[in-house]
């Protein structure tokens, strides 16, 4: 039985701050996620929604500087669509094409899925591996977040009560590699088993690979980065020995659990099994 | 995709295969010889009342409050002071008027567990409670709670000592088939929980009448099953118990049984407080208490020669029936009788048993058993296959039934055994033979770090058509043909459109006795004051049986309109009417010719006709994920004369993905008996993108039995894919996956030689509950 909690819409950012200075909501974008736990049965719904839906300030997509900027409220229909994701994050449109179906792909947003904060959130490893900042804003001010600091612990952010996700910030790399991939039950509306970004600087072929990220959803209480499979990876060619080490690094650094999705060692096989194929494209072996 | 036989298409192969005219019809569309879906516009335009879109001022709505232990004594149920309870009504057991169970099989279950009285399982109904609005009625809820002492629950079949029941088939000496044989093969399969997933979640609504009887509007397969446990436990007369069905959003075995448990607690909320009552499930409370397939365990030791002859077949069935027997016994003997497959053996004996465990109860659902039993006689067969080192197509061949051949049972398959036909379109249909050549050499050519392959897979199946055993002779099923007064022709049956297509075929096979146009022929509704029991619609048996019926009940009554008029009866029926008034003819079930079956020994023909398919599919597995990709599924099914070709292949697709969900994706995990995959977010189904191009071939044996020749086609396809689409992920990567789902977890195990995953369908127990 759904619930109708209060809802406020406001037409301007400084509305919305106003607001949620005065008392805590719980900010709805494209409502993917909200709207499955408010049927009453998936714990408390919140007492007060705040609908940013119409805060144009928090859409679009542009190059700033160096850096690729999406606004909180970019669907993953926009970024699936946008010449500049294609051009500059291509993983980014990747991920999008793999979250939900078109339905929650015109409705989710990519701020929803960071300030949801679910382990298995599909663009968080991407956005972790990019080091991408995320920037918060306030009454107070604004103030920036880097996508590694974002997810404390499980489902929590680094946003204060009164603080909303405004944008996101891609910084733009010249000579980055990124790759993403998602293990998920079917092609389509599927919660990730494992997802996986990758990302590393270098030059194409079997050039050292430098400034490795690699960042993963779905086998921990958050979303990770794997620091010592990083260090195995940095560095080093991407060559079969490498690819070797890496994988195994990788199986013995990840503790997830099992539960309805998947089993434990599964996510650990497979972690390590997608991280050697990838290792093996970007090497050409 | 679909297609019929080409009119060139191996007709040396198939030599008995009826082939549908092509230019009777169009694939995919109706032409103006097949008609259009007689609900299917409503449905398409939204005008369709589902029973949550029926209005009834004043309706209240209800709720269940069930059990959270599997196993327990419910000590008290505890109303909180803070509450104000005049606000609402408390239904529990003492509130039952009559019998408190839920009337089927075996009076096991009750409508609701008495105080004092021994909950079985997690979602288990203890009382019910109603109010006028939904806020109302949370806040209810939350201050209603239940005391309970735990018992020691069971939830592993093989460990349980209760027993729903057992039965056992066989013929021929087993020691000698055995002594014979030069190879024996044995092999345990597993499969788990399925969940029907019909469109519209569960939903009754019950309307109180003054003299204490009671309507109820509602989504079943089934009226008369729920007319019957309502006039038993609520002590109605037949005329005060009236059920109607609402237009219904699948059912698929899901709203055979279940339904009667619903009505019966909307009913008891009704009378209680003199209003109607909405008891509509969300789809999380209908996944968490709703019947599921019966998992099962089934071993097999198979004795056959090397040059492939089979000479025994030994074959053990467990099903885990859950807490209460609902359709049990019938879903095990449906299970046995067809789990050696449709091949001929000398010496056979199959014995199955059915458990019950604190889970919650298993039922009716599309195969009936058979799925189970059907993968593993195939998949034990194509293992068979690979030790003798022959095609899975060849040794098809040898053993496939043809006429003559006798059953476990003793039945003699005199005739409409169409095994042989429906191997050799599907094989040719899909080029069995050069895509297993091909498969075979990209295996042999593959490096070890390649990162997916394809494979092709080959199954067949048979299906006994209507009612196990004698069953059609104990419904008496009457179905029967009407000329109103006012001169309209209608057909009056309990069989229910769930979306298969009752409404558009009885309408065809009346209008062709009666020389009318199928759109001249009206359905009256199924409204159990209105029609006869016609029986359930369940077991494929709509088309066959009622199907039948009706044709014989239109002949009479053309015969007698015409002797009357002594004009053809479309000329003359509407005169016939204005001048004598209108004419009802019953037409009550007659035991088919030479049909007869034992039940006390399980011998004799367990089924009227048999019907037959073969299915082969091609899949690409990701080797590093486990992951599989079924491309594409060419599904033969033989169901004897089609009526409606483009309805007959929409139950082939829809069987045949709901196989491959049953083969690769829905499984259901249990802790402490309860069920983990309870929401559309766990319990994933086959999307469009997951959906393979699958190919409808509908090979025709009639069935002389029938006056129109149909057997039944529901069920068929649902027992061939998933063994299918195993065969094609062993051909793609080399290792036998005996548990169903073929998760990629189970897929990729295989392949690392990491243990197996845990068996499907059996609850663990939580850890450490905190002293509870």
């Amino acid at each position: 039985m759904p619930v109708e909690p209060h809802v406020t819409s406001p037409r301007t950012l400084s509305e919305a701050y106003a607001l949620l200075a005065q008392q805590p909501h719980r900010p709805v974008a494209g409502g993917t996620d909200l709207l499955v736990q408010i049927t009453g049965e998936l714990g408390d719904p919140p007492d007060r929604v705040l609908d940013i839906w119409h805060l144009d300030e928090l859409r679009g997509i542009a190059v700033d500087g160096d850096a690729l900027v999406l606004g909180a409220l970019t669907t993953y229909t926009e970024m699936r669509r946008s010449p500049l994701v294609a051009e500059f994050l291509p993983a980014l449109s990747e991920a999008a094409a793999t979250i939900g179906a078109a339905q929650i792909q015109n409705r989710g947003t990519i701020g929803g899925n960071a300030a949801n904060a679910s382990p298995a959130g599909d663009t968080l490893p991407l956005l972790i591996a990019c080091d991408a900042e995320l920037v918060l804003g306030s009454e107070r001010g604004e103030r920036s977040v880097t996508a590694g600091e974002f997810w404390p612990e499980y489902r929590r952010t680094a946003l204060a009560a009164d603080e909303l996700l405004l944008r996101i910030r891609f910084p733009m790399v010249g000579d980055r590699q990124v790759r993403f991939r998602k293990v998920g039950t079917r092609r389509a509306q599927a919660i990730s088993k494992v997802v996986m970004a990758l990302a590393w600087r270098g030059d194409d072929g079997t050039a050292p690979w430098r400034d490795v990220r690699l960042a993963l959803g779905s086998v921990a209480a958050t979303p990770i980065r794997a620091g010592a499979t990083e260090a195995v990876l940095d560095g080093a060619s991407p060559d079969q020995s490498t690819a070797d080490r890496a994988a195994s690094t990788l199986a013995g650094e990840l503790n997830p659990i099992d539960d309805v999705r998947s089993s434990a060692d599964y996510r650990r096989a497979v972690a390590a099994r997608v991280l050697h194929r990838l290792i093996r494209e970007a090497g050409g072996w | 995709m679909t297609r019929t036989l080409p009119p060139n298409s191996q007709p040396t192969a198939a030599p008995d295969a009826l082939i549908i005219p092509l230019e009777t019809r169009v694939p995919g569309r109706a032409t103006t010889s097949l008609p259009l879906r007689r609900e299917g516009p409503a449905k398409l335009t939204g005008v369709a009342k589902y029973a949550d879109d029926l209005v009834f001022p004043g309706a209240w709505y209800g709720a269940t409050i069930r059990s959270t232990e599997p196993h327990a004594t419910l000590v008290g149920v505890d109303l909180a002071e803070a509450f104000d309870w005049s606000q609402v009504v408390v239904v529990t057991a003492a509130d039952i008027p009559g019998d408190n169970v839920v009337s089927l099989i075996r009076d096991d279950q009750p409508i609701l567990v008495p105080i004092g009285g021994e909950i079985r399982h997690q979602a288990e109904a203890l009382c019910l409670v109603a109010s006028a609005d939904r806020e109302t009625l949370r806040a209810a809820k939350r201050h209603l709670s239940v005391r309970t002492e735990r018992l020691p629950a069971v939830f592993d079949p093989l460990e349980s000592t209760e027993e729903f029941s057992h039965l056992e088939v066989g013929q021929g000496d087993l020691d000698v088939g055995f002594a014979e044989a030069e190879l024996v093969i044995e092999g345990t399969y597993r499969v788990g929980h399925q969940e029907q997933l019909y469109i519209e979640n569960q939903a009754m609504i019950a309307l109180p009448h003054p003299d204490g009887g009671v309507t109820v509007h509602g989504s079943c397969q089934c009226p008369y099953y729920i007319h019957r446990a309502l006039k038993r436990s609520l002590q109605l007369t037949d005329e005060q118990a009236v059920v109607v069905q609402a237009e219904t959003g699948g059912g698929f075995g899901g709203k055979e049984e279940y339904p009667s448990m619903i009505a019966l607690h909307a009913a008891l909320l009704a009378r209680k407080l003199g209003k109607p009552v909405r008891m509509i499930y969300e789809r999380h409370e209908d996944l968490s208490a709703t019947t599921k397939r019966h998992p099962a365990v089934v071993t097999h030791r198979t004795g056959v020669m090397r040059d492939g002859r089979l000479v025994a077949q030994e074959i053990d069935v467990v099903m885990d029936g859950g807490a209460y027997c609902t359709l049990t016994p019938v879903v095990l003997s449906r299970g046995v009788l067809h789990a050696g497959g449709p091949y001929r053996c000398p010496n056979v004996r199959i014995r199955g048993r059915a458990m019950a465990t604190n889970t919650p109860p298993n039922g009716a659902f599309r195969g009936f058993g058979a799925p189970q039993t059907e993968f593993a006689a195939e998949t034990q067969v194509n293992r068979i296959a690979e030790a003798l080192g022959m095609s899975p197509l060849e040794l098809r061949r040898l053993w496939a039934y043809r006429e003559g051949d006798t059953t476990p049972t003793g039945q003699v398959l005199r005739e409409s055994v169409a095994a042989p036909e429906v191997l050799e379109a599907a094989a040719e249909a899909s080029d069995f033979v050069r895509h297993t050549e091909q498969t075979g050499r990209a295996r042999a050519a593959r490096a070890s770090d390649a990162r997916s392959a394809s494979g092709i897979g080959l199954a067949m199946g048979w299906h006994g058509a209507g009612f196990t055993g004698s069953g059609e002779v104990h419904i008496a099923g009457v179905a029967s043909v009407e000329l109103t007064d006012m001169g309209v022709v209608r057909v009056l049956t309990a069989q229910t459109e769930m979306g298969q297509g009752t409404k558009t075929i009885f309408p065809q096979l009346v209008a062709e006795e009666l020389g009318l146009e199928p759109e001249e022929v009206e359905v009256a509704p199924q409204d159990t004051s209105i029609v006869p029991d016609s029986g359930p619609t369940v077991a494929s048996r709509t088309a066959m049986v009622v199907g039948g019926l009706i044709i014989k009940a239109a002949r009479r009554l053309r015969a007698q309109v015409e002797a009357v008029t002594d004009r053809p009866f479309p000329d003359s029926y509407q005169l016939f009417a204005r001048d004598h008034g209108g004419m009802r003819v019953d037409e009550r079930f007659e035991p088919y010719p030479n049909v007869q079956f034992d039940d006390a020994t399980y011998t004799g023909d367990a089924y009227p006709a048999f019907g037959w398919a073969c299915a082969v599919a091609r899949v690409d597995v990701d080797l590093d994920t486990g992951e599989v990709i079924v491309r594409d599924v060419v599904s033969a099914d033989d169901a004897g004369r089609i009526i409606h070709p483009v309805l007959a292949e929409g139950q082939v697709e829809g069987g045949t993905l709901q196989a491959i969900g049953y083969a690769t994706i829905e499984e259901i995990k249990l802790v402490d008996g309860r069920y983990l995959n309870d929401r559309l977010a766990t319990y994933l189904i086959p999307t469009s993108l997951d959906a393979p191009r699958i190919e409808a071939i509908l090979v025709e044996k009639p069935f002389s039995g029938a006056p129109h020749g149909a057997k039944g086609i529901g069920e068929l396809p649902m027992d061939v894919g998933a063994p299918a689409v195993v065969a094609a992920i062993h051909d793609a990567t080399g290792v036998w996956i005996h548990d169903l789902p073929a998760t990629p977890e189970r897929i990729l195990a295989a392949l690392t030689g990491a243990p197996t995953p845990a068996a499907p369908g059996v609850s663990v127990r939580a850890p450490d509950r905190g002293g509870a």
